[in-house]
Parts: C-alpha cells; sequence; structure tokens
C-alpha cells in the first residue's frame, strides 16, 4: 500500500524514477527528427509505429550537462504515457524496476536549486544510492516549466 | 419540388433515428428518476428528450405526436421546477406516455403519419396527474409554471392573472388542459396533405429493415482511431513495398499487391465511414433562403444539384458557416428585387443553384446566382478609393483580378467602414475558413448575368498532397494548396539573384516584386553549404504571395497528417508532421503563419499604408523624381510633392539640438538627410564624399509657405509613374517599391520624412496659421 515500483534509469551519474504505470514501453535509440523553434528541451520527434511522439532530451530538461558523444554511444527512449499522449524520455541507460517504499522517502532538500527542484517529487533512499523520483507531469510542461 | 418532398422524408428519417435513441435513454431515465425523485438532473433530461420530440414533431405536423408530448412536457415542467414530486402515478403516466410515442413513431416509420392512435385519454390522464398531485401545491404556485408553458392563445392573461378579473384564479389551473387541446385539434385537421403523400410513398416498403436497425451510432473517437489505423496500415503498406521492390521475390511480391490492394480498399472504407453527404449542411439553406427571402422582398428559388456527394464530416462542419454566409450574400445583393428583374427582362422569381461533385480528387461546390452580378468597375473604384490599388495597378488589371479583390481583407473592412452597400463584407473571412481546411475559393461574375461563387474543398482532411523539401539536411513537407510555383535561384544561367529593399529581400518574378524569406531565418536553423543553388518556392496564403527559400526540392507525395503536441503546436510554424516513406518523421510547414510571420503587415501598418497610398494615388498618375540615397539606393518621391530642387551649401547648414537646419535665402529651413531617415549604411562615406563637394543637393517641399529640404546624395532621373509596378512591402518612410528602368525603386513616404524633419508640419500647415517660410529654431 505504501510501496511503489518505479522504473529507474541512469542520467550523468544520477538515478532517476518514474512510476511503473507511467512507462508505456522502452525503446533503442531512434531516428529524431529536429524541430527548430521548439523549446530547448524538446529533442525532436520520433516515429512510433506510426505515432509521431515528441522526444524530450532529459539532460536538457534538467538542466544537466549534455551528452559526452564519445562515451555514449546510445540514447534510449522511455516511452511515457501522460495526459493521454505519448512522450519519449532520453536517457543514457535504462535500469530495473524498483520497489520502494514510503519510509525511504525524503521530501527534496531545500538546498536543492535549479531545474530540477520543481520536477523531483523527492528521493528514495536505497541502501547504496539516492533515487529520484521525477514528477513525469511536470517534467513533460516544457512550454510552462522552461 | 420533387427535392424537397425527398428532403422532407430525410428529416423525417433522422428524426426516426435520433427519437428511438432518446426513448430508449428515456426508459431509463424515468426508471432511475423513480428511484431517486429529487433529481432534478434527470428531469432536465427527461424535460429536453421530450421537448426535442415536440418541438421536431410539431415542425413534421405531427399533430396528435406534438399534443401528445406537449402535456407531457407540462407535467415535467412542474416536475422540473419544483412545483410537483415525482409519485409512481406520474411515473407511471410518463412511461405510458413514452409508450405510446413509440407506438405513434413506428407507425411515421410505416405509413408516413403518426396514426389514428387516441392520445387523448393518456393526455387527460397527465392532465389529471397535473391537476390533483397528492402533495397538493397551492393554486397560485401551480398557476404559474403552467402559465409559462402556454402558447400565444392568452400569455398576457396568463401571467398576469390580477389583470383579467373575468378569469376566476381557479379558473387559470384549469384551463391548461383546454389550451393544450385547442391548438393542435386545429393542427390535426390540417396535417392530411402533407403527410398524404409519404404515406402512398411509404406503403409497399413496409417489410424493409426499420431505419433504426440498418444504421448505428458509432462514437466519432472510434471512428477517428479507426482512420489513424488504417493510415498507419498505408504506411507500412509503403515500406514493405518498397522493400520488396528490392528483394524480387515472386511470392513476396504477390502477398504485398494483395496487401496493397486491401489496405486501399480498407483505407477507402474507413474513410467512406467518416464521409457525409454535403445534403447535411444544405438541409437547413431552403429555410435560410426563404426566410431571408421574404425578408428582403425577394423571389428566390433554390436548386440543389449533387447533395449526395460526400465529404469528411470535419470538412462539412468547416464550410457550413462559409456556404451559408455565401447564399445569404448572393440572396442580398446578387438577386434583385422582383421589379427590378422584370425591368430587366428576366423572370421574377431568381434561381439560387448549389451544385456540388467530385473533381479531380476534391470537391466542387458552387454558390451561383442569376442576379445582377458584380461590377468590376465598381470594384476598382472601391479598392481605388480606400488605397488597397494604385491607378497604374488598376489600368493593367483584369475584370477576373479585379473580382478577386473581394477576398481581400482591406476590401471588405473599407466597405464597412464606409458604409457603401455591396459585395465583399466578409469575403476574406469565408476564404480564410475554405483554406483553413486546405481549400481554395474562385468567384466568377458577369454583370446582369448573376455571379458563382467556386470552393475547391479537399476530400479528406487526413490525407494530402504536399511537396517536400529539403532544407540544413532535414525534410519539411508544404501543403501542394500553398503552392503556386517553383524557381530555380541559379545565378548563373538568366535567373536573377535576390534584391534588398530596406533589408527585405525581394524577388523579380516576371516583373512583380516578390517578397523571399529563408526557410532558415524563420526557423533560426543556419543554412548549411550545398552544391545545389537554391530553390525558392512561391507559396499563396491569405492573398498574399510570398517566397520561401529551401535548398532542394524532393518530392511531391500525399502525406498523413499526424497531430503534434501542444508545445509544438504553440510556435506556430508547423502544421502537423508526417511519416515519410522511410519511416522518418518530417514536420509539415504552417504556411498561413509563415506568411503572417514574414511579411509582418499588421492592421494598423495596413491603415497607414492605405492613406498613404490614397493620397499620392493622384501622385501617382503623375511622375516620379528618382534620387538616390548612399551609392546604392534609389529612391522615389511623387513629383507633384516636390516644390523645387536645391543646392545647399555644405557650410550652411547648421546643427540645433538633435536637427539640422539650413540658412537658405534669409530664412532658416529644416531639413533631413534621407540616408539618417532611411537607415542606410553607407551614408557615412557618402557623407565624406559630400563633403568634399561644396554643395549638397536637396528636395524642398513647401506648403503655404512652410517648407522643409530633404538632402539626398545625388538627383537622378524624373519618370513616368504609369509604367511602375508596386508590391507592397512596407518598411519604416518607404510606401512600397517599383521597378522603375529595371533597377528596384523603393518609393518615399514623404509624409513621414517631412515630419521626421519639422514634427509640426502638417499641424501647423492643417491649421492654415499662415506662416513665414522656415520653422522657428
Amino acid at each position: 500500500m505504501s510501496a511503489a515500483q518505479l522504473a529507474t534509469f541512469h542520467l550523468d551519474g544520477y538515478l532517476f524514477g518514474v512510476p511503473v504505470e507511467q512507462v508505456q514501453e522502452v525503446l533503442m535509440e531512434q531516428p529524431c527528427t529536429p524541430t527548430p523553434g521548439a523549446p530547448d528541451a524538446v529533442a525532436g520527434l520520433i516515429n512510433l509505429r506510426g505515432q509521431v511522439v515528441t522526444a524530450l532530451d532529459l539532460r536538457r530538461r534538467l538542466g544537466l550537462p549534455g551528452r559526452d558523444a564519445a562515451d555514449e554511444a546510445q540514447t534510449i527512449n522511455v516511452v511515457v504515457r501522460c495526459k493521454d499522449e505519448a512522450w519519449s524520455l532520453l536517457v543514457d541507460r535504462i535500469g530495473d524496476v524498483m520497489e520502494v517504499d514510503d519510509a525511504q522517502f525524503e521530501q527534496p532538500p531545500d538546498t536543492m536549486h535549479g531545474p530540477q527542484r520543481e520536477l523531483i517529487v523527492g528521493a528514495y533512499k536505497l541502501d547504496t544510492r539516492l533515487l529520484l523520483h521525477l514528477d513525469a507531469d511536470r517534467v513533460l510542461d516544457v512550454t510552462g516549466g522552461g | 419540388m420533387s427535392s424537397e418532398a425527398d428532403l422532407d422524408l430525410e428529416i423525417v428519417q433522422e428524426f426516426l433515428v435520433e427519437s428511438h435513441e432518446n426513448l430508449d435513454q428515456l426508459d431509463q431515465d424515468l426508471v432511475a428518476l423513480e428511484q431517486n425523485p429529487g433529481s432534478r438532473e434527470l428531469l432536465a433530461s427527461i424535460f429536453r428528450t421530450i421537448h426535442t420530440i415536440k418541438g421536431t414533431s410539431g415542425f413534421l405536423a405531427f399533430g396528435r405526436l406534438e399534443k401528445l408530448t406537449h402535456a407531457g412536457e407540462n407535467l415535467l415542467s412542474r416536475l422540473r421546477d419544483g412545483v410537483a414530486t415525482m409519485t409512481p402515478e406520474a411515473a407511471d403516466v410518463l412511461l405510458r406516455m413514452v409508450d405510446l410515442v413509440r407506438a405513434m413513431l413506428a407507425d411515421i416509420e410505416r405509413r408516413g403519419t403518426d396514426g389514428d392512435a387516441d392520445v387523448d385519454p393518456i393526455v387527460a390522464e397527465i392532465m389529471a396527474v397535473i391537476e390533483s398531485p397528492p402533495p397538493a401545491p397551492p393554486a397560485a404556485a401551480a398557476a404559474k409554471p403552467a402559465a409559462r408553458r402556454r402558447t400565444k392563445a392568452a400569455p398576457k392573461a396568463a401571467s398576469k392573472p390580477a389583470a383579467l378579473p373575468v378569469e376566476p384564479p381557479a379558473e387559470v389551473v384549469a384551463e391548461p388542459p383546454v389550451e393544450v387541446v385547442a391548438p393542435p385539434a386545429a393542427a390535426v385537421a390540417e396535417p392530411p396533405p402533407p403527410v398524404a403523400a409519404p404515406a402512398e410513398h411509404a406503403e409497399p416498403t413496409d417489410n424493409r429493415s426499420s431505419v433504426s436497425e440498418s444504421s448505428i451510432r458509432v462514437d466519432v473517437e472510434l471512428l477517428e482511431q479507426l482512420v489513424r489505423l488504417a493510415g498507419e496500415l498505408v504506411l507500412a503498406r509503403n515500406q514493405i513495398l518498397q522493400r520488396a521492390n528490392v528483394l524480387d521475390d515472386e511470392t513476396l511480391g504477390r502477398a504485398c499487391h494483395r496487401l496493397n490492394l486491401v489496405a486501399s480498399e480498407l483505407q477507402e472504407s474507413v474513410m467512406r465511414t467518416r464521409m457525409q453527404p454535403i445534403d447535411n449542411v444544405w438541409a437547413k439553406l431552403p429555410r435560410v433562403v426563404r426566410d431571408l427571402s421574404s425578408q428582403l422582398g425577394r423571389k428566390v428559388r433554390l436548386e440543389m444539384e449533387g447533395g449526395d456527394t460526400e465529404l469528411d464530416r470535419t470538412l462539412l462542419e468547416a464550410i457550413k458557416d462559409p456556404l451559408t454566409h455565401l447564399v445569404r450574400n448572393a440572396i442580398d445583393h446578387g438577386v434583385e428585387e422582383p421589379a427590378a428583374r422584370v425591368a430587366a427582362g428576366k423572370p421574377e422569381t431568381g434561381v439560387l443553384r448549389m451544385r456540388a461533385a467530385h473533381e479531380g480528387g476534391q470537391i466542387l461546390v458552387e454558390v451561383g446566382d442569376d442576379g445582377k452580378g458584380i461590377d468590376p468597375a465598381r470594384i476598382a473604384e472601391k479598392a481605388l478609393a480606400n488605397g488597397l490599388i494604385n491607378t497604374a495597378q488598376r489600368e493593367s488589371m483584369t475584370d477576373a483580378e479585379l473580382l478577386r479583390l473581394v477576398f481581400v481583407p482591406g476590401f471588405s473592412m473599407a466597405t464597412q467602414v464606409t458604409n457603401v452597400s455591396g459585395r465583399g463584407v466578409g469575403m476574406d473571412v469565408v476564404r480564410t475558413n475554405i483554406e483553413r481546411i486546405g481549400g481554395s475559393i474562385d468567384v466568377d461574375s458577369e454583370p446582369d448575368n448573376g455571379t458563382t461563387w467556386r470552393l475547391r474543398i479537399p476530400l479528406t482532411l487526413a490525407i494530402v498532397p504536399a511537396l517536400t523539401v529539403l532544407f540544413a539536411g532535414q525534410r519539411y513537407a508544404i501543403p501542394q494548396v500553398n503552392l503556386l510555383e517553383l524557381v530555380r535561384l541559379d545565378g548563373e544561367h538568366g535567373g536573377r539573384a535576390l534584391e534588398d529593399i530596406g533589408g527585405a529581400q525581394v524577388y523579380r518574378l516576371r516583373d512583380t516584386l516578390l517578397p523571399v524569406i529563408h526557410l532558415g531565418e524563420v526557423l533560426g536553423v543556419a543554412a548549411v553549404e550545398t552544391e545545389t543553388s537554391p530553390v525558392i518556392a512561391v507559396l499563396e496564403s491569405d492573398g498574399r504571395n510570398f517566397g520561401l527559400v529551401v535548398d532542394r526540392v524532393l518530392d511531391t507525395e500525399e502525406i498523413v497528417v499526424k497531430p503534434l503536441c501542444g508545445a509544438l503546436k504553440e510556435i506556430g510554424l508547423y502544421a502537423g508532421a508526417t511519416i515519410l516513406g522511410d519511416g522518418r518523421v518530417s514536420l509539415i510547414l504552417d504556411v498561413q503563419s509563415f506568411a503572417r510571420r514574414s511579411i509582418r503587415v499588421s492592421e494598423a501598418a495596413r491603415e497607414l499604408l492605405d492613406v498613404n497610398v490614397a493620397e499620392s494615388a493622384t501622385a501617382d498618375e503623375g511622375q516620379l523624381l528618382i534620387v538616390s540615397v548612399g551609392a546604392e539606393r534609389h529612391i522615389a518621391i511623387p513629383l507633384d510633392m516636390v516644390t523645387r530642387l536645391e543646392e545647399f551649401a555644405v557650410d550652411s547648414i547648421e546643427r540645433v539640438g538633435r536637427r539640422e537646419v539650413v540658412r537658405h535665402r534669409g530664412a532658416v529651413l529644416p531639413l533631413i538627410r534621407l540616408s539618417d531617415f532611411l537607415g542606410t549604411p553607407v551614408h557615412h562615406t557618402t557623407d565624406a564624399a559630400a563633403g568634399d563637394a561644396t554643395s549638397v543637393p536637396g528636395v524642398v517641399y513647401t506648403v503655404r509657405g512652410r517648407s522643409v529640404a530633404l538632402l539626398v546624395s545625388a538627383i537622378v532621373d524624373i519618370v513616368s509613374a504609369g509604367a511602375a509596378v508596386r508590391s507592397d512591402i512596407d518598411d519604416a518612410g518607404l510606401i512600397g517599391s517599383a521597378v522603375l528602368h529595371d533597377r528596384v525603386t523603393e518609393l518615399l513616404d514623404v509624409r513621414a520624412a517631412v515630419l521626421a524633419a519639422d514634427p509640426a508640419f502638417f499641424t501647423a500647415v492643417e491649421d492654415e496659421v499662415p506662416d513665414t517660410v522656415g520653422a522657428t529654431p
């Protein structure tokens, strides 16, 4: 009841997660059509079995440094479904689905700032590291949140 | 006339389908209401349903049905308004009423009449329930809603019982039943004529499957999804076919062929589910025509042809208003009054023709009248008066071109302002609406013989023919409907390069100046070096032409339009996205918004422009003084705005505050350097050159003794403006440009230049204060 399942992925060394029920599928790197004039975080459009899906560069959205072209062979598309629209979140690497419970949960620290502060629900203290719970709704609101 | 009978029959069928559904809902609602007697929501819903049936049956002259539902409605309104409460008796009588309504509908379906069923017992029962509700409400309260439901019979008397001393209050309560029965009684006597014809007509078809069974209602969402899926299938098929051609496998080839056929047919069938006959929109027109023609004292016969032509329901919805507008317009401004028609040797009754047909993959819809037509000369007159065109343009315009002016926004705006009656009011809106769905509109008119408006509408919105172009390595799609032509920008082989007017780029296309924008600039993408020469796609939107420079043209193909997410829609550059044959996503350019963005003619600027053009319209007939500013720019000044040409000694120019003045013939003359006014960047060098000289040429403009001087680099020539071709690129200080002596020449906004030199110039002049030469420094 107080437990939740988060689908996790890696970005710039951090571990993020979104509720597993929001994730529709995970895809290897897809050809992505750039969208000039779009908000910065929009990486482009991908073809998801005939459906045009907007891809977000999650690094840019979270204000993390850009990907190092040399060491990252591929970006992964985490397709999430939100308000009846499918979006793709571009991440470095996909992680496991993890079960977390409320006992492990902490609010984001007050000292936290930058774009992440708004986009993170909080952190789950895992044994070895922190799992940051992303607020997918806010992440996808690229026009409002910058 | 026979089409009218068909129309009636169709309305009846629609009424039946709708009513059957409504009744099913009604049964559920009534039962639910009995369990939950207090629910206002349920009551309101039931009331609406019965009200709809009553309204339609009245309209279709089913008198008995109307009488029955009217009584039911009375009871329901009381329940809804809380005057009476739901009792088992009330529910019972309402349910029985529904049963009777159902039986009568079945009669209508079988025999075309509402039968001979006796509605009076049920009506009486309903009245009984109304009159003797167990938790008897006070008589006065009961009288009120009942009175509200009354028809014209005695509205005053009912709403103000006190004013009618003859009627004791008690009778007011008792009256409704009497009043309800009376008017339909007349109606019952009347129906036979309209009812008889369909009755005969329907007799032999007794055993056909009933209307309500042979068609079902499907959620539009579901249909949309089917269309989407069929679109996907077609895309997948395209990819498989491409691959199969490479593989050259016979079995695969055969399977592909079949897949090809099935997919095409499936797509077509699915598309058809969204198709509806244009009759659905036309059905409302006879009424519009009848009302409007009687209101305006015209006699009009409506002829409709091709009403079974089908088109996508979203498109149907989109053309509803434009069509109605055209019909209204045709009656209002097209068809003359009967007397005038007779005088003109035409039959008294005008004809309004609606025609719809498939034509070349599009739907052609015509609205034609045999009225007085549009006189191109009058359009020209008005357009000249509004400064939409100048005399030179008017000379070179054909009648067809003049007619097309009715679609220009400024044209109809001006008609409204000056209140000149004539065609064109709102035509720009009609055109915008038609263009929004990828269609086009044209007009054909012959004075005294009538006008025909021609709408071309795509079959469906989901699939559009498009041109794919390449820019900076990405492919973009441009809807074909916006595309006029393609021009290769080839500097070496006779093609001309782009020219610059005050920072705006233009291309000379057959002696007209085409404003040109670069796709890269609009998208904010840096251009990439290419080995091929760029191409201008000449596009049209909102009646304006402009060129869009792209790297390369790839192909024309049918694309399936996919919606974009909100964040991408908002930026206003893309109309959607599509998936091309290789599976990559490509963006569809929003040409309308490109036109708006690039040409930047705000309404205010346009008005300013109109004023200026109108002012200088007379000058256009005359001659233009050509001066040069800086090394490159040629500026034209209407000769009648030039009082004299002067050479000013350089050392006589002095600075007063931020302005420059010159002492001249004993007076002080405010002056402005055109290079400063127009912001020509090269003026320093030329000024330095001028500095070597001892004098600067100037153009002096004097009105009632008040003068200003415009300093230029050189006086070049005087030319006749008659041959000038105007283009309305507006930039600060300019009112347009023209090709004069094979050179792009900018037309100076003299008024603005004069004001820059002396802000009080025109006010002082218009105040008619006789002033000595020159302004007080």
